[in-house]
């Protein structure tokens, strides 16, 4: 089999993978609705119990889980390809953190509540600013080591700014949300925020999208890029403001959900070979399963405890990227 | 319809006087005579029931409108943040604390050699008489304690006396959270001759309703307390969601006094009359 045909074949895997776990992800919940009832009720338009709930709240739930994890997934893959960094993933590199710091500054100020778009404003203000701050540290190299411990301090920094920000808020229930913007959660969210969100995880993902070529490129290094015509200042610009706009709205309505990034284009890259440009759709449709898969498990898991899918991602990733170190060691070794 | 403010001031004096004059013949052991409370619920009883100055202080939930039905009275008292050093420095001889209050500050209290009294949360009309009563033996105040349970009592007849409406009702506050079998709200709701939702689906205690459990139980009043706490959080946003707003628009809504409905005392049953209130109300309507 060609390559290019083992390409297409994983692509359709992870497309019909996506869309089984988008179908599950709208008939599985707390209210037991038959499954041709929930798919009857949510195309018929009536204004029944079942209508109500289809569209209203597993509607926007499916569609944003579907959403954050392509946006995660593809972040990541151009993350990794464009940092030249096994390691680069929206959550390590603090990314995340500070779009929840945005996005918390401007909820609980109460700016978000005079002007909607402040809230995914804030966010991908809080995210341009880590990108920024990780690549002036990290330079053009790319260094593993800087990367992640600049991303290590971004992260606390905005992890302790967000604490700071909910603990000061007048409201008894704000302290406690610090587990929804450090673990991320879809509970109850509704088409407000797939609305909110998607015109810029839509913009995101067109910015991501175009570079593949550029990041084909780049795998020769920066200088060899150049030369063949790839103009670097974009490609950068692209990088930076495409990650920002998509993983800053994703964060600003469900919260930071960490390790899909790191993991599912790893998994994938060796089915896809060596070419960056083909990880890129691979792991959007990797992400998006992983998420809706992990929002799936929360509510078979416990329904009625709103578990956090930050929490499922973890216990899947953490062994991963523990892995990942085991190994670096022993080729250092 | 309501009838169950506390009794008046100078029936209350009258009730010192009679017990300060009971206590020296019978050479009881000696009232405490600075009490400090560091739970909102024991706070609430204490002010109720102690004598002229012999409640000190009380915690600073006491005088938050959000948490105490006594935000006026407990003006009348110094404020405490149920910290051991802050509680030692006011020389307490009896503190009085919830059973939830921090263990490392109860037992540094009782190491420091200071008496504390724990109380468990009230998930019932009798929890509720029991610790009116235990506070009144506490104090030396056992015929002010008599007639807050009278009062109670009283109360509760007269919500019994109403034919039972039988109709349901789904307490639903920030966060999704409601409250189910074997809490002080589902007592409230039963006493308003009214069914729990969340008990009917099978909730045992506090717990978060998802929302599309709480469509398909098709209340026929949704009964919620605070929506806006001056600062916006998520937690409000479950109230502002299109399928809770058509949820609303479909049944009844109920606004009730939630400081009420935290802690057990008389007050607690002006909860279940704007609750039974509310269902007859709704009857009416054609």
């Amino acid at each position: 089999m060609s390559e290019t045909a083992r390409y297409r074949l994983l692509i359709a895997a992870l497309a019909t993978a996506t869309l089984v776990l988008f179908l599950l992800s709208l008939t599985v919940g707390p209210a037991a609705i038959a499954f041709g009832d929930s798919i009857a009720a949510l195309l018929g338009g009536k204004a029944s119990e079942i209508g109500l709930i289809m569209r209203e709240i597993r509607l926007p739930r499916a569609v944003l889980g579907l959403m954050i994890g392509a946006t995660l997934g593809l972040s990541g893959a151009v993350l990794q390809g464009y940092l030249r960094n096994p390691l680069a993933e929206p959550g390590l590199l603090g990314i995340s953190a500070m779009a929840s710091l945005g996005a918390v500054l401007a909820i609980y100020s109460g700016l978000a509540a005079a002007f909607m778009l402040a809230l995914p404003l804030a966010a991908l203000a809080g995210a341009v600013l880590a990108v920024v701050v990780i690549q002036a540290l990290a330079g053009g190299r790319g260094n593993s080591l800087i990367v992640i411990l600049a991303g290590i301090a971004v992260s606390s920094f905005a992890g302790a700014m967000t604490s700071l920000a909910l603990n000061l808020s007048p409201n008894p229930f704000a302290a406690l949300e610090i587990m929804f913007w450090m673990l991320g959660s879809l509970t109850d969210r509704s088409m407000t925020h797939v609305w909110l969100a998607a015109p810029f995880i839509l913009a995101g993902w067109a910015m991501l999208a175009s570079l593949g070529r550029a990041l084909d490129a780049l795998t020769l290094g920066p200088e060899t890029a150049a030369s063949m015509g790839v103009d670097m200042r974009r490609v950068q610009f692209l990088a930076v403001f495409g990650t920002a706009a998509s993983v800053g709205a994703a964060t600003a309505v469900a919260g930071a959900i960490g390790f899909v990034g790191l993991v599912v284009p790893h998994i994938l890259r060796p089915l896809v070979g060596a070419r960056p440009s083909r990880l890129l759709l691979a792991s959007a449709l990797g992400g998006a399963s992983v998420v809706l898969a992990a929002d799936i498990l929360v509510r078979l898991i416990a329904p009625s405890r709103d578990l956090k899918l930050g929490v499922l991602t973890a216990i899947v990733g953490a062994p991963f990227f523990l892995w990942l170190v085991f190994r670096a060691r022993r080729r250092l070794a | 319809m309501i009838g169950i403010s506390s009794t008046g001031r100078g029936a209350r004096l009258a009730l010192v006087a009679a017990c300060l004059s009971l206590a020296v013949p019978l050479s009881a052991p000696a009232a405490p005579q600075r009490v400090v409370s560091i739970n909102v619920c024991t706070d609430q009883l204490a002010m109720l029931i102690a004598g002229e100055g012999q409640l000190h202080a009380v915690s600073a939930l006491a005088r938050d409108p959000h948490s105490s039905a006594m935000v006026e009275e407990a003006e009348a008292y110094a404020v405490n943040h149920a910290l051991a050093e802050e509680v030692f420095l006011m020389k307490p001889d009896l503190v009085l604390a919830g059973t939830f209050s921090s263990r490392a500050t109860i037992d540094l209290l009782r190491t420091l050699g200071i008496a504390v009294e724990e109380f468990a949360p009230a998930n019932s009309f009798d929890d509720v008489r029991g610790d009116i009563l235990r506070i009144g033996a506490l104090l030396g105040r056992e015929a002010r304690a008599a007639a807050l349970a009278a009062e109670l009592d009283a109360g509760l007849a007269a919500l019994a006396a109403a034919p039972p409406r039988r109709r349901s009702v789904a307490l639903y506050e920030a966060n999704s959270y409601t409250a189910g079998k074997g809490t002080l709200a589902d007592a409230i709701i039963g006493a308003a001759g009214l069914v729990n939702v969340a008990g009917e689906m099978g909730i045992v205690g506090g717990g978060r309703v998802p929302l599309e459990m709480l469509i398909v139980a098709r209340p026929d009043m949704v009964a919620t307390g605070f929506r806006d706490y001056d600062a916006p959080a998520l937690a409000q946003e479950n109230f502002v969601h299109p399928a809770f707003a058509a949820l609303e628009a479909r049944s009844q809504p109920v606004a009730v006094p939630v400081p009420n409905m935290i802690c057990g005392a008389p007050f607690t049953l002006e909860a279940a009359f704007v609750l039974q209130r509310a269902a007859e109300q709704d009857k009416e309507r054609p």
